[in-house]
């Protein structure tokens, strides 16, 4: 096993051990920081392919924002003990449909990468990998580009709806 | 004198490879060898800073300051220092403990990180990233969730009151932040810190980027919870914001990592608009450090002078005028760009 | 040489050190009393704490946190276009000057709405 392996496995594991108390913790605050490590792990994973700017995004978008809204978003419902904001589902049906739920998932995706012919990707990234986005963002993606601000005024203003209408309440 | 650190780098590079050491062995001792010079330079400079930070507050109210403990009251600080270490540590029964122990630790992790890529000097850079100054914002906006983890495990009304107004009024900062480095990122074409250094050879950015300037500052300050808009700890209604509980050492570290975000921020801010280490006769990393320091006076300055802000004033400052002035500005810098460019320049 | 990401890498691990080397210094030569029942309560003005600490917060931080995403996002779209901006000339301006009177209109609503008052 390279150092290379070595790191990956050491951020996969950071990764995928967070997911798992993301959805075993029983206290909904322990589950949203864990999420942050979550994120954080993905981001370590970009740094380790090189693609430096997306892992920054990462860290920007879900470690600094993204966290905050979901925390914001819990100080918001708190109402009862923290240790019972997240308790796995009382009803023996629902657990296990849940169960049959997620083996399926992971057969379908490892199918899909097992059986995917994964094409190698052949040359350097790096020194201008923001120009290259700059680019493809404002020339063959532009209406791509202008959507993205669409939907997110959207979201801005579907938020503000669905909030002003809760505070009316 | 100009290389002078980097000679000795360059000599422990080659004695190193000259006992046998690959070189990437020679460089991981070499990056052992700034990391313990950072961590020192960290510690050793917030002694100093707080120590100035007390003698100009001092000067600016008429009175002494720090005055008994060594000349001009200097080892003041250092004996505050041995206190916090020798201070019995207390972790309130009600908190929660694992992350009341553990936001501290974070905090000063993220604060640590953002020397990686500050230029401290020609050539003087641990890492010359390409997205440098994306790193640095990056990497600062992490520390939000820390000051909510402080806030929500000490189980403290004050805390956690503390922690979510902070935290509100970071992430309102942040975009003005973020939109205010763009003018200058237009200009020089790169994100990498040391190519905006490169790019202020003949004219400091500060000149060109007057508003920016102004913006980046007024946000940082906003950034840093510091005076006048340090609402999250105004120590007359909230105590001491998300700090409350917080006692010794764990403490200490959140103090610590206050003033090394200062320090980097005011760094950051002579890099991206007062020339970095572009200067005439001294070294440059002299020149740095001058520059730094009197960024951070300014800090000192503002936070003395002007009385604290109210949090909805504060909040609405932010969305209401900062963002729409950084806006404008990157658009009269791109429209400038283009009309040069247009008229052949 | 060691690659970028590999190098800041490093750093972290060795950072880690630095608060946990503080903390351990502080409880080699910070005493340790017997707990006291009496100091371990959370701090209040005086007298005990009323009620819980973690109630509900009002939707305003909730509504500035999700204006606060919307526009972070718009800066990473404004990062790779600022780097590019001399290179790519006045159409990609007038795209990004699209872009921005998108979002504009989107902080016109929220203050329109009064989501960015404070109360």
């Amino acid at each position: 096993m390279s150092l290379n392996d070595a790191v990956f496995f050491l951020l996969a594991v950071i990764t995928a051990g967070s997911a798992l108390g993301v959805i075993t913790s029983r206290n909904i605050v322990y589950s949203a920081l864990l999420l942050v490590v979550t994120f954080l792990g993905v981001a370590g994973l970009y740094f380790q392919m090189n693609a430096g700017f997306i892992g920054l995004v990462q860290i920007l978008i879900y470690g600094g924002a993204i966290s905050v809204l979901i925390i914001f978003a819990i100080m918001l419902v708190m109402d009862v003990e923290p240790h019972r904001t997240n308790p796995p589902s009382p009803r023996l049906p629902r657990r296990l449909g849940g169960i049959y739920l997620s083996i399926l998932l992971v057969i379908t995706m490892g199918a899909a990468i097992w059986f995917t012919h994964w094409p190698l990707a052949v040359g350097t990234t790096g020194a201008d990998e923001m120009a290259v986005l700059a680019d493809l963002m404002l020339g063959k993606y532009v209406v791509a580009f202008e959507i993205a601000a669409v939907l997110l005024l959207v979201a801005i203003v579907g938020a503000i709806i669905l909030a002003k209408g809760a505070d009316d309440k | 004198m100009e290389h002078f650190f980097l000679n000795i780098a360059h000599s422990l590079i080659v004695w190193l490879m000259g006992l046998g050491l690959s070189s990437k062995g020679a460089d991981l001792v070499l990056l052992i060898v700034q990391w313990i010079c950072i961590v020192a330079i960290v510690t050793i400079n917030v002694i100093v800073l707080i120590w100035l930070e007390r003698k100009v507050a001092g000067f600016m109210q008429q009175r002494l300051g720090p005055n008994r403990l060594g000349p001009a009251g200097m080892f003041q600080t250092i004996a505050d220092a041995i206190k916090l270490l020798t201070k019995e540590d207390i972790i309130p029964s009600a908190a929660d403990r694992i992350i009341f122990r553990t936001a501290p630790i974070f905090f000063i992790i993220i604060a640590v990180m953002l020397y990686v890529v500050l230029p401290m000097g020609d050539g003087m850079q641990i890492v010359d990233l390409n997205v440098g100054v994306f790193y640095f914002i990056s990497v600062a906006s992490l520390s939000t969730i820390c000051l909510l983890m402080a806030g929500w495990g000490s189980n403290n009304k004050w805390s956690l009151l503390g922690a979510m107004r902070s935290v509100a009024q970071m992430i309102s900062y942040e975009i003005p932040l973020a939109f205010s480095l763009l003018g200058v990122i237009m200009i020089a074409g790169s994100l990498s810190l040391s190519d905006i250094v490169a790019a202020q050879n003949n004219i400091w950015f500060i000149i060109l980027q007057p508003v920016a300037f102004i913006t980046f500052f007024i946000a940082a300050t906003a950034e840093l919870n510091r005076g006048p808009f340090d609402m999250p700890e105004a120590e007359q209604e909230l105590t001491a914001g998300a700090y409350t509980e917080y006692t010794g050492m764990r403490w200490a570290l959140f103090f610590l990592a206050e003033y090394t975000n200062l320090v980097a921020v005011s760094a950051l801010a002579s890099t991206m608009f007062l020339g970095g280490w572009h200067g005439p006769w001294l070294p440059s990393w002299i020149w740095i450090i001058i520059k730094t320091y009197l960024v951070m006076l300014i800090f000192m300055w503002m936070k003395w002078t002007f009385p604290r802000i109210r949090m909805d004033h504060l909040m609405s400052f932010s969305w209401k005028v900062l963002i729409p002035v950084t806006l404008a500005n990157i658009l009269v810098t791109g429209a400038g760009i283009q009309f040069l460019a247009g008229m052949g320049w | 040489m060691l690659g970028d990401y590999a190098t800041i890498g490093i750093f972290l691990l060795l950072t880690i050190l630095f608060p946990l080397a503080a903390l351990g210094l502080a409880w080699v030569v910070r005493p340790k009393p017997l707990p006291d029942e009496e100091k371990l309560t959370t701090y209040e003005c005086g007298v005990d704490t009323q009620g819980r600490t973690w109630v509900r917060f009002r939707v305003n931080y909730f509504l500035y946190a999700l204006v606060f995403l919307a526009f972070d996002i718009e800066t990473i779209f404004l990062f790779p276009w600022a780097v590019r901006f001399k290179a790519l000339g006045l159409f990609a301006f007038v795209e990004m000057l699209v872009f921005i009177a998108i979002l504009l209109t989107g902080l016109w609503y929220a203050w329109k709405e009064g989501a960015l008052e404070w109360y």
